[in-house]
């Protein structure tokens, strides 16, 4: 599958002109907020109407000005997951699940409710009102509703942004499972770098209207030009395996034969992961680092030093784990003698990588 | 009811019917113009706000005499009504065509109250799980709405069983075809010794009244506890 977006909508106070193919799997678009990622959102979805573009699944079309061809919301057998749920507060839980389903054509109906039910854990709640349920489960059911349409693409607008941390995670694992057990597209909203992290399998960076970067994640995250979003964001994204969980209250990771420890994780040994490691959590030594707390530490090479805005660096620095980024000052680079090619040190402190950074199941980009 | 005299009797069943038929076939209509003022911007809105709301203003011997000039047995809408065989001029029809639009804008305020407290992102929502617009209205927003449907039924329905200015100049007073409650009230003070038919009468306008706007608040309770889902 693959989704085709191009479009031109002048907003009073934001010019959006964009236009990319996603692959199959989760799309992520991400920016920080008026960068116009709702409105690429809503555009697909037939709730706006964009002065000229296209977007197109599989080469079916939703809308082209150029044709004038439009097709109403109801017609374009999406499934979109809001970020304040919208659950129709006059049906139950059941009600609200086979509401899209009602209307998506008889062969068109793929998904199982049972398993989809199952999946999202809310078996329990089927003949309770949204009222009574928590914003946590509320999303789930959101979730399900949207599955259940068995929806030709599946659009999230910052479907966690609604949640406190707990809830947060207590909801990315399900999206996890929806991009691994579904083989519907999803196009996800977000400003969070974690979501991001774990989720995309590529990432449009939207700025001011405009796609800046499109590309995998751990490209996209890696480049200081979408600092704009949050010099948070820039971090690195590795695939790594459980090895062991130590008595101490530590879990041991795999990458390319190096190791990371991090406080304990929920997850089987031999399972593997996607973890985010913030380049501003990373500091660079050009000698081996001794008498140091930091228990995780990597050998690499530099591979490139980009300059942000102001006194920071981003530098990438080639481990056997993967590419790390730190986030130091160019006086440091100069201090250091930094420069592509040479051999130093990234030290991670285990506490810097958070539970929303750590992600579930993995599949291959 | 044994101590309501047969001529008082045959106003409350008159009144009873022409409140039920005027309430039942304006509330599509109330319905509809709620949800157009409520959620479309088109060129004339505030003039149909104005139309619909003039019989909440106007004298109702105006709209009475508006309706004889349009519904009349003369009138442009009446003869056109006459050749399909629907005469209102003089009946009991034409008592419930003018109390259906002297409650007309009562209706509508209820109802367009109700419609402006959905909110659209919910028939977003609809419309993007499959649901045509109509679909979306059945199944969302209609029984959202029902609350204030109901309420304003019942407010309508109470302000038909007191219509009295209009109805009296569009179909006169008519015992047995027109004479509603109050037209009988009115009737019976006219004639000496009427007072007690007529005090009677009023007993039982203000039971009606009373009860229309208990069951109103009673119904509109439930229906809200349901829709909110609590």
């Amino acid at each position: 599958m693959s989704l085709s977006i191009h479009l031109r909508h002048d907003l009073p106070d934001l010019r959006l002109d964009l236009s990319f193919d996603a692959p199959s799997g989760v799309t992520v678009l991400f920016g920080r907020s008026g960068s116009g990622k709702t409105t690429v959102v809503n555009a697909v979805a037939g709730l706006l109407r964009p002065q000229t573009g296209r977007v197109a699944i599989d080469g079916w079309e939703l809308f082209d000005t150029q044709k004038n061809r439009w097709l109403p919301p109801h017609r374009r057998r999406l499934g979109y997951i809001f970020q304040e749920g919208r659950l129709f507060p006059h049906m139950t839980v059941r009600q609200n699940l086979y509401y899209g389903r009602w209307f998506a054509p008889k062969r068109a109906r793929r998904e199982n409710p049972d398993k989809v039910i199952e999946m999202l854990g809310i078996g329990h709640l089927l003949d309770r009102r949204p009222a009574g349920l928590s914003g946590g489960e509320k999303q789930r059911v959101a979730i399900g509703r949207a599955l259940l349409a068995s929806p030709r693409l599946i659009l999230a607008d910052e479907p966690l942004a609604a949640l406190d941390d707990a809830r947060k995670a207590e909801i990315l694992p399900y999206f996890e499972r929806l991009r691994d057990e579904v083989s519907v597209p999803i196009l996800y909203v977000t400003h969070s770098a974690a979501e991001v992290a774990r989720l995309a399998t590529s990432v449009v960076a939207l700025q001011d209207g405009k796609a800046v970067r499109h590309g995998p994640a751990s490209e996209v995250m890696a480049d200081p030009s979408i600092a704009p979003a949050g010099v948070r964001a820039v971090g690195a994204v590795l695939n790594v395996r459980v090895r062991e969980h130590h008595a101490d209250g530590l879990t041991e990771l795999e990458a390319g034969g190096a190791r990371l420890f991090l406080p304990r994780i929920p997850h089987q040994a031999g399972e593997g992961l996607r973890i985010r490691i913030p380049a501003q959590e990373v500091i660079l030594s050009n000698k081996r680092p001794e008498g140091l707390s930091a228990l995780n530490v990597l050998e690499g090479v530099v591979e490139t030093i980009r300059a942000g805005e102001g006194p920071g660096a981003i530098v990438s620095v080639k481990t056997p784990a993967g590419p790390i980024l730190a986030r130091i000052t160019r006086r440091s680079v100069a201090a250091l003698g930094l420069e592509p090619g040479q051999t130093c040190f990234a030290v991670i402190k285990t506490v810097a990588l958070a539970p929303q950074d750590v992600g579930g199941r993995l599949t291959a980009p | 009811m044994g101590w309501l005299g047969p001529a008082e009797l045959e106003a409350l069943r008159l009144s009873l019917r022409v409140s039920f038929w005027a309430t039942l076939v304006t509330l599509p209509f109330g319905i509809f113009v709620a949800y157009a003022l409520a959620r479309w911007r088109f060129p004339g809105r505030q003039l149909l706000n104005g139309l619909v709301h003039l019989p909440l203003i106007l004298p109702p011997v105006v709209t009475g005499y508006l309706l004889l000039l349009t519904f009349g047995v003369q009138g442009p809408l009446g003869r056109l009504l006459a050749e399909f065989g629907i005469v209102v001029a003089f009946r009991w029809t034409g008592a419930a065509l003018a109390a259906g639009i002297m409650a007309f804008p009562l209706m509508v305020r209820a109802i367009r109250l109700s419609i402006e407290a959905v909110d659209p992102k919910l028939e977003q929502a609809g419309a993007t799980l499959g649901a045509s617009r109509p679909f979306v209205f059945a199944t969302v927003t209609l029984p959202m709405i029902l609350p204030g449907v109901i309420a304003g039924g019942i407010l309508a329905f109470a302000k038909a069983m007191g219509e009295f200015g209009a109805t009296i100049t569009f179909v006169s007073n008519i015992p047995g075809q027109t004479q509603t409650l109050p037209s009988a009230v009115y009737a019976f003070l006219q004639v000496p010794g009427g007072e007690s038919a007529a005090t009677r009468l009023v007993v039982v306008s203000i039971v009606i009244a009373m009860g229309a706007l208990l069951l109103s608040e009673y119904v509109g309770r439930r229906a809200a506890a349901r829709v909110s889902g609590s």
